[in-house]
């Protein structure tokens, strides 16, 4: 017989991904995520348009209140693009981990109805706020041109830098996600937590204004290195910090690999528990 | 013989289920339990998936389930709510794990347990068939070579490009079934998924399970219609409270089901009870009041059936209906209430229905609550009542035939 044999019974301890299952399903995480885009700007007037217009605004604001305020210091740059280009990879990392920790409860009725990889939900949903990420992306090409400024050689290292951003949303979103089935408060806690997690990344201030001694450890966090990096790259606000983005890379790193076994772990009760 | 393409060994399924939380009595007691609630509550979350401790708040849905299907077959699982079969379908679709045993199976499973999953409002149609389809296991080249033949049968061409949220319920379901329908299985579970519909649209899926089993695919098949099971499947599980009963032909299965009835009086559901849910409506329970009180009605005195139902939606204008059918599942009538306004919370429902309306004979009860137009809630096999005769005073002593037995105004005059 030349069948597949499925068995099915109680597992226990840390599984691996199947990924040659995770391929065959490969079209459904696609039309996930174009529904989650689509079902996102349905019915409404702007449209995609918001996805300039978030972190337009928040960088407006900013503007107002840091630079011309508080008179924060951007490393010798305007203001303005000294936040824009931190918040462009900043706004994707909390829209991810928003949405991608709500994925598994909002499909709730799904998981209990269907059997297929569960992990196609919060990858979905990541990979939905893609779109937003390229938008707010031109739009920072855009005015880059406008204000005539040429990125470092260093641009080379921006898919290196993306990588990191993507990885630890994946990681993230899958240990959130699988948290949030079993604990709701996880829903609760995000969407205020994602804006006090904005003050310990480099966005409205420059990584060189937190104490020399300190800095090792604030670049523990993986946005640390995106966000200087974005700004090395496209400001040239400090030379490229390598140190930072280094360590990004391993942290991020544990983090997915972390992620995809917790979630596997977690899977199981998924079900049973939603 | 040839090996099984189910096989299933030694199969049980534990839940925990919620604990009734102490009550304080005191001011002081209860400021001092809110303020441990976190604790409380992370411990009683956090066992909600460890089932390790043998205590009191342990369901064990299947005990020891164990049967082979061989290919080709085509099975009917059957039991009252709450006898398992739910949780063994869902087993059988790798939905959940058991917590003992295993199963194996050869070849590609399809499971329907219900129809248009991952159905997104904002969708057209078109998009739909893709997305369910995807979740089903289909690939896109699949779904793009049967894209006609699905359309085809789902009957809703018109309004391919139009978004899902302007479908009535009819149409979605018929699209939902469409998709499933083309679906290429090896083993096809199926959940009641002819309790929706209109009785042309159950003629269809019908004639398209028949058509699978013709095929030489393997069917698992789960309803309360008794009908359908006899002339679909060839062989039957009754399973009862999460253990297999009677295992046979599908007629035999059949059988030993309807005798296994018992009239109740009344019946609770948890909270936790998926079978009593739907989005806006809890089933919290059924109590039937007839002069016997025991679920036996005298057939010449009235009785009423109270339904204690709980919103947990929005006000909206409700009606509830109530079926009454027959063992074998037929529809015998449906009692329709009025339309109401029903605010958020728990409700009542109360049936009057007359004398002289069923036979010596038993009787399942469906719930079905209807918002508008749209049923929101509708669960199968709610409560069984039986009809009881009184002594009777002409000569007759056998049972009357026929489902229901009303009494009408007779003259009889010598002419």
């Amino acid at each position: 017989m030349n069948k597949q044999i499925t068995i099915i019974k109680a597992s226990t301890g840390w599984r691996a991904v199947n990924l040659k299952e995770l391929a065959h399903y490969r079209d459904l995480l696609w039309f996930l995520t174009i529904r989650g885009i689509k079902a996102k700007y349905a019915q409404s007037v702007l449209g995609v348009g918001w996805a300039v217009i978030q972190p337009l605004f928040s960088t407006l604001v900013f503007t107002v209140i840091f630079g011309r305020v508080a008179r924060i210091d951007s490393n010798g740059v305007p203001y303005f693009l000294f936040s824009l280009v931190g918040l462009v990879p900043w706004t994707f990392f909390a829209n991810t981990l928003t949405d991608s920790s709500n994925s598994l409860i909002a499909n709730a009725a799904m998981i209990n109805k269907v059997y297929f990889p569960r992990l196609v939900l919060p990858l979905s949903s990541i990979f939905s706020k893609g779109v937003d990420f390229i938008i707010g992306f031109v739009m920072l090409i855009i005015f880059l041109i406008v204000y005539r400024i040429t990125p470092s050689w260093e641009v080379v290292m921006l898919p290196w830098l993306i990588l990191v951003l993507l990885f630890t949303s994946l990681g993230l979103g899958m240990i959130l996600s699988a948290m949030a089935v079993q604990y709701r408060d996880v829903k609760h806690a995000m969407t205020f937590a994602v804006q006090l997690l904005m003050y310990a990344a480099p966005v409205v201030y420059p990584t060189t204004n937190v104490p020399e001694q300190y800095r090792w450890m604030y670049a523990l966090n993986p946005m640390v290195g995106v966000i200087e990096g974005f700004r090395s790259i496209f400001l040239k606000t400090i030379d490229f910090p390598y140190e930072w983005v280094i360590m990004g890379t391993i942290i991020s790193i544990i983090l997915f690999v972390f992620g995809v076994f917790y979630f596997k772990r977690m899977e199981r009760v998924f079900a049973d528990v939603a | 013989m040839a090996e099984p393409v189910i096989s299933v060994k030694g199969v049980s399924k534990k839940y925990r289920i919620g604990l009734a939380e102490k009550k304080s009595d005191t001011m002081v007691a209860t400021i001092l339990r809110g303020l441990k609630s976190p604790l409380t509550n992370l411990n009683r979350i956090r066992n909600l998936s460890k089932l390790n401790d043998e205590d009191s708040s342990i369901f064990w849905a299947l005990r020891d389930i164990s049967f082979d299907v061989q290919e080709g077959d085509v099975l009917g699982i059957i039991g009252h709510n709450g006898a398992g079969k739910s949780t063994l379908l869902k087993i059988l679709s790798q939905i959940t794990e058991p917590s003992i045993g295993e199963v194996k199976i050869h070849g590609r499973v399809a499971a329907l347990l219900e129809v248009g999953t991952g159905f997104h409002p904002e969708l057209t149609g078109r998009e739909n068939i893709y997305m369910n389809g995807t979740i089903l296991g289909m690939t896109k080249k699949e779904i793009n070579r049967k894209l006609d033949e699905i359309v085809d049968f789902s009957g809703v061409e018109k309004y391919l490009d139009t978004p899902v949220k302007f479908y009535s319920s009819g149409m979605r379901v018929r699209l939902g079934f469409a998709v499933a329908a083309h679906l290429e299985p090896e083993i096809l579970i199926i959940d009641e998924v002819l309790s929706v519909g209109d009785a042309d649209f159950q003629k269809k899926c019908l004639g398209k399970m028949e058509d699978v089993s013709k095929n030489g695919r393997t069917v698992l098949f789960v309803s309360h219609n008794m009908m359908a099971l006899k002339s679909i499947c060839k062989t039957g599980i009754l399973l009862n409270h999460g253990k297999i009963s009677h295992s046979g032909t599908s007629g035999d299965v059949v059988n030993h089901y309807l005798q296994s009835y018992a009239p109740q009086s009344q019946i609770e559901f948890s909270e936790r009870d998926e079978t009593a849910q739907s989005e806006k409506i809890f089933l919290r329970g059924v109590s039937v009041t007839s002069k016997m009180n025991d679920g036996r009605i005298d057939i010449t005195e009235p009785f009423s059936i109270s339904l204690q139902l709980k919103n947990k939606s929005i006000a909206g204008k409700f009606h509830v209906n109530l079926f009454f059918n027959a063992p074998d599942g037929t529809t015998i009538f449906v009692a329709v209430s009025g339309v109401e306004q029903i605010l958020p919370g728990y409700f009542n429902a109360e049936c009057f229905v007359p004398a002289h309306i069923l036979n010596d004979d038993f009787y399942n009860l469906d719930v079905m609550v209807v918002e508008g137009a749209k049923p929101i809630f509708n669960m199968k096999s709610v409560i069984t009542i039986q009809g009881i005769e009184p002594p009777r005073d002409h000569a007759w002593m056998g049972k009357f035939p026929g489902l229901i037995r009303p009494k009408f105004q007779w003259k009889l005059i010598s002419t």
